[in-house]
């Protein structure tokens, strides 16, 4: 300890003072300002980056599930329209078939209908031409039997003949 | 711009070691003499010898040396009626006196005492010089190695911040450093702190852990300028850290000393003296430990060197030589350590500073 007092040079503490304490001045304003500002800001920045991208990737997983229930509703929607769809079409397609088989039924009607109808015209019109035919046979047969006298006298004692008075 | 700056900074320190280099011929044939009667010498002699030379290793010195016989002078500044400048190679290595208006000094084991003409140092009964001692303000080997010091740190640690003018990444030795910096800001200063007041300490933390660091490294190389082992430099260290929390202290620091809370009245009278004693022995404790640490390191080392010409003989240089090196190894870690427990401390005698009423 003695010699320790005795070896202590003030020269030295006073040097050693003096330049220490300007240092940490020098340093403070060129130095560690500037370090500790820079590593901070740093420091922050990324701290503010990482903050934004969780941000981001929870707005990203917010937005997927956003999707799925979109297409969930969707596809719905699509299966509701496909079904719809169908059923419209098997409506259509069983009122076509009935409206079908209906206006088959009527023109098959109609169409049996007119037979009928051509068919009994021409009975009506061969009725009458067989008339014709027979009154013109008639007359034909009238004429040649009343030709002579002989005949229509004939003709006349047959019937008078006939005519017995009873 | 500051590639430049070290640059001609390294430049110049060459030419004045190559300027300076004509002394090692003298020098050279004076250690031949020497290297003879080495082995003349007995064991206790060599002994003796060796503790000499490590004593004269820790001690500060007005030369700066650089490896035997390769120095150059520093400024030999003392106040001894009016200031007295002169060059340390007036001593001629504490060979000669040197004269500065009429007065006389002689160094006599790193120490300068006003002598007569003829130089003569008068002893007491306990080899203590008894001749007036003047105030010694010389720019010895020791500030001179903190003055490089802090251009260097100044320097390195501008252009580590000049690098973040261009992004936001470190540049360089900041690659390096700046880990460091955040390691000091979020292991030291704000666990011991707290997150409220520890900016305004940051400023004094990093420059005492990087100087400490530093120098300790230093002090690790082989031109032997260990300053952290010097008391003084350790003292004025300390010293700064004593202030800063006395002066930064809150109403809560004071009333723990002299009216501790929550004990009976009779307990705080007795404890007021006890922290009070505490306030001055926590820097004491810093000086001593940061000195005796760095300094046990050196002298281990150099004993264990020192054992190699003690033995005198080429099988006992291998294993010393590797026991020292795996001791300088150790040292490097305690370099670090030691800065680490300074600036810890520190920062803990500043925490407790400015705690808050709890």
């Amino acid at each position: 300890m003695e010699t320790l007092i005795s070896n202590f040079s003030v020269g030295l503490f006073f040097w050693q003072a003096a330049i220490f304490i300007i240092l940490i001045f020098l340093l403070r304003k060129f130095a560690w300002g500037p370090i500790l500002t820079a590593v901070n800001e740093r420091e922050e920045s990324i701290e503010e980056a990482l903050k934004s991208a969780e941000e981001a990737r929870l707005k990203l997983a917010e937005l997927k599930t956003d999707n799925q229930a979109l297409l969930n509703e969707t596809r719905a929607e699509r299966d509701a329209m496909l079904k719809e769809a169908r059923t419209m079409k098997d409506g259509i397609l069983a009122e076509a078939k009935a409206n079908a088989s209906i206006e088959g039924d009527k023109i098959i009607a109609s169409a049996r209908e007119s037979i009928q109808q051509e068919k009994m015209a021409a009975i009506t019109d061969l009725k009458n031409q067989v008339a014709v035919l027979s009154i013109e046979i008639a007359e034909k047969i009238l004429k040649d039997e009343l030709s002579s006298a002989e005949k229509q006298k004939a003709l006349i004692d047959n019937v008078v003949k006939d005519i017995v008075l009873n | 711009m500051r590639k430049n700056l070290i640059q001609h900074f390294i430049l110049a320190l060459l030419v004045v070691i190559s300027f300076t280099t004509y002394a090692q011929h003298s020098n050279d044939e004076h250690a031949k003499s020497e290297e003879k009667a080495w082995g003349d010498l007995s064991k206790g002699e060599r002994k003796a010898e060796i503790k000499k030379v490590i004593n004269h290793h820790l001690l500060d010195d007005h030369d700066f040396t650089i490896t035997h016989g390769v120095s150059f002078p520093l400024p030999v500044i003392l106040w001894d009626n009016g200031l007295q400048i002169f060059m340390s190679s007036k001593f001629n290595h504490g060979e000669t006196l040197a004269e500065s208006n009429g007065n006389f000094y002689k160094v006599h084991h790193s120490k300068i005492y006003k002598t007569d003409a003829e130089g003569t140092i008068t002893m007491d009964d306990h080899h203590h010089p008894t001749n007036v001692k003047p105030l010694d303000l010389s720019i010895t080997k020791n500030v001179f190695v903190i003055m490089l010091m802090a251009l260097f740190m100044f320097f390195i640690f501008k252009g580590v911040a000049k690098a973040y003018k261009s992004g936001p990444m470190p540049k360089g030795a900041g690659r390096f450093l700046e880990p460091l910096v955040v390691f000091i800001r979020d292991e030291i200063a704000i666990p011991n702190i707290g997150k409220k007041h520890y900016k305004r300490y940051m400023n004094y933390l990093l420059t005492v852990f990087f100087f400490i660091w530093f120098l300790n490294l230093l002090g690790m190389t082989p031109f032997g300028i260990g300053v952290t082992n010097n008391f003084a430099v350790t003292t004025a260290l300390a010293l700064c850290t004593f202030f800063i929390t006395q002066f930064t202290a809150n109403k809560n620091y004071w009333s723990h000393i002299f009216w501790m809370p929550g004990v009976p009245k009779l307990m705080r009278i007795v404890l007021a003296p006890i922290e009070l004693l505490g306030v001055f022995i926590k820097p004491f404790a810093l000086t001593i430990r940061l000195y005796a640490n760095m300094t046990a390191g050196h002298v281990v080392l150099m004993s264990i060197l020192g054992l190699i010409f003690v033995a005198n003989s080429w099988i006992a240089a291998g294993p010393f030589s590797v026991l020292t090196l795996l001791l300088s190894i150790l040292e490097l870690l305690v370099a670090a350590l030691q800065a680490y427990i300074f600036t810890m401390l520190t920062a803990l005698y500043f925490g407790s500073a400015v705690e808050e009423h709890h």
